[in-house]
């Protein structure tokens, strides 16, 4: 069982700091974590940090794998509309990655059944560039599953899908950390999302991490005022789920 | 029939496509011996390749010794420019880029321009061969800022493409001005020489791009799946575990070798290293262990192809190759455009 954390965890392009002292205790697999916040606010760089695509002060504490920084796989928003490729051959390009040629029937079979999971094998010999946005989304959920990965970055993996399949991706996201041990973090704007399918919550703002722990004790009024300058009330449905209102900018 | 059928159906069927495209590239070889100031029946051509000894003498001279060097040159060399155009386009992520359109291209004409006009030797040792060297040299040179400006930070591949262009303009500039101070017999040369030939082709100047083609081909597959990889975005090919930085500084040198190579010896071919690669994906997409060789193949089959139209477009007359590859290419080109209703890029 896998375990992640950061120390003073940061990040920058150039000489501009764009992410700075990010700590978080350890986080245990088998959770779903969002990361939420602002446009711009680093989300997707703590994620690259993370994933040590890129370099930055502060320690990335990965325990209990044996595959290393191997067993982090970052699903980024950018999903290569443009390479003439099918579903299929992308997924399996993502699987492949360090291999040989050599394609073997398992393979097939893992990506077959990872297709049908998420509903998306009616696609599987489509050209990308054939896709909508939404289902774009769905293949790079795939190329990113076919990795097992041990902590999967997610980086709004919902923002192009209906409703229903918003539902069905995080639920399906959720068992998957469950079933397999996996740590999961969403970067995601939709906090009654968040509030129902994520343990934690971690809120980035202007590069650094305002705060962090159980996503209801996360999520609140104050948090909404303070970070996203919105005046917000978070109540509780008939079903005992918090869900937030939003009553207008602050 | 499930994903895993579907998968190994398309497989197969490219694997026929490419063997197609080899059987299509053996005709256009024999077509291309049997054609010239002499034209001999398939039948010759073909006896006189296999069984050389029982050719006879003046056959066996004009297959062996002249004609084969020539065809075999504009099939390496066609290979060597697809495959380098295949290449850029997919480190650059941008369907213009080439050999031509990165200004490799011009700057080689420019640096055998300076050996053929103002009889400068960029490289003293090599004065015999300086119009080749120089070529060599300056698309080199071309190459390496290329590359040194992609390592700078904040640099896009947009910004590369347009760096690239500047190139061009700037070396046909230069190119222009060596032009207008040349003498009439080295204005002619310089013309010859950007219109592509392969009237000079030896044996050893084949061997020469057969062992680069030899040597880097099989780098670049080994290199597969990360270069497929890449057509999905460099964030999401980092994920995937590929060093992007890296492969493409890799893959750019050894573009720029397959380019500066042949055209220092045959001169601008312009078109093939566009379009080889662009008919390639077209047919085969892009998953690299197909699209490599469909590339190989289709600049190889192009420029044999057009090897052969040069000596029959006008009976008696062998026209530049430069120029029958764009007469030729364009409208093949547009029909495969317009024609596919599968996305070229």
């Amino acid at each position: 069982m896998v375990a992640l954390a950061l120390q003073g965890v940061g990040a920058s392009y150039g000489k501009t700091s764009v992410l700075a002292d990010v700590t978080l205790a350890e986080l245990r697999s088998g959770t779903v974590t969002a990361v939420i916040g602002p446009n711009a606010a680093g989300k997707s760089t703590l994620f690259k940090r993370i994933a040590g695509l890129i370099k930055g002060p502060g320690l990335v504490e990965l325990s209990d794998t044996a595959r290393g920084p191997q067993a982090i796989c970052y699903m980024p928003q950018d999903t290569g509309a443009n390479a003439v490729l099918t579903v299929y051959e992308s997924v399996l390009l993502s699987a492949k990655q360090g291999s040989s040629w050599r394609v073997s029937d398992a393979e097939l079979a893992q990506i077959d059944g990872l297709l049908k999971a998420l509903r998306i094998d009616n696609l599987a010999f489509r050209g990308l560039g054939e896709l909508s946005g939404g289902q774009r989304q769905l293949v790079s959920l795939a190329q990113a599953l076919v990795r097992r990965p041990e902590v999967l970055l997610m980086d709004e993996p919902t923002s192009a899908l209906d409703l229903h399949r918003q539902i069905e991706v995080l639920g399906l996201v959720g068992d998957l950390a469950k079933r397999n041990g996996m740590i999961v973090m969403i970067a995601i704007h939709e906090l009654n999302h968040a509030l129902r399918y994520c343990e934690n919550t971690i809120v980035i703002a202007h590069g650094k991490m305002a705060a962090s722990g159980a996503t209801a004790s996360v999520i609140t009024t104050e948090m909404l005022r303070n970070i996203y300058r919105i005046d917000a009330r978070v109540e509780t449905c008939s079903r005992g789920t918090p869900f937030v209102v939003v009553d207008g900018p602050v | 029939m499930t994903g895993r059928d579907q998968y190994r159906a398309r497989v197969f069927r490219r694997l026929v496509i490419l063997a197609l495209l080899s059987l299509a590239l053996c005709v256009s070889i024999a077509c291309d011996m049997a054609l010239g100031p002499a034209n001999y029946a398939l039948r010759q051509v073909l006896s006189a390749i296999f069984d050389p000894a029982g050719a006879e003498a003046q056959l066996h001279v004009v297959i062996w010794d002249i004609r084969m060097p020539i065809a075999l040159m504009a099939v390496l060399v066609g290979a060597s420019l697809s495959v380098a155009g295949a290449e850029m386009q997919t480190i650059l992520a941008n369907p213009l880029a080439s050999p031509f359109t990165l200004g490799i291209s011009a700057a080689a004409a420019f640096g055998a321009a300076l050996g053929l006009v103002g009889g400068i030797a960029l490289f003293p040792g090599a004065v015999a061969y300086m119009v080749p060297v120089n070529a060599f040299i300056m698309a080199m040179a071309a190459a390496l800022f290329i590359h040194l400006a992609s390592t700078m930070r904040g640099v896009s591949v947009e910004t590369i493409v347009l760096l690239g262009i500047a190139l061009v303009f700037s070396f046909n500039a230069a190119l222009s001005l060596l032009q207008y101070l040349a003498s009439e017999q080295a204005l002619a040369a310089v013309v010859f020489w950007t219109m592509g030939s392969f009237a000079k082709a030896t044996w050893a100047k084949v061997a020469m791009i057969l062992a680069l083609l030899v040597l880097v081909v099989p780098w670049l597959m080994k290199d597969a799946w990360a270069l497929t990889a890449l057509r999905l975005g460099d964030d999401k090919a980092a994920s995937m575990g590929v060093n992007v930085r890296t492969l493409r500084l890799r893959v750019m040198m050894l573009a720029s070798l397959l380019t500066a190579i042949p055209v220092s010896v045959v001169g601008t071919i312009g078109f093939v290293g566009l379009v080889g690669p662009h008919i390639a994906r077209m047919i085969v997409g892009e998953d690299q262990r197909f699209f490599l060789p469909a590339s190989a193949i289709s600049g190889a089959l192009l420029l044999s192809g057009t090897s052969v139209l040069s000596k029959t477009l006008v009976p008696g007359l062998i026209l530049p190759i430069g120029i029958i590859t764009a007469l030729i290419g364009v409208p093949f080109f547009f029909i495969l455009i317009f024609g596919s209703r599968r996305r070229a890029w």
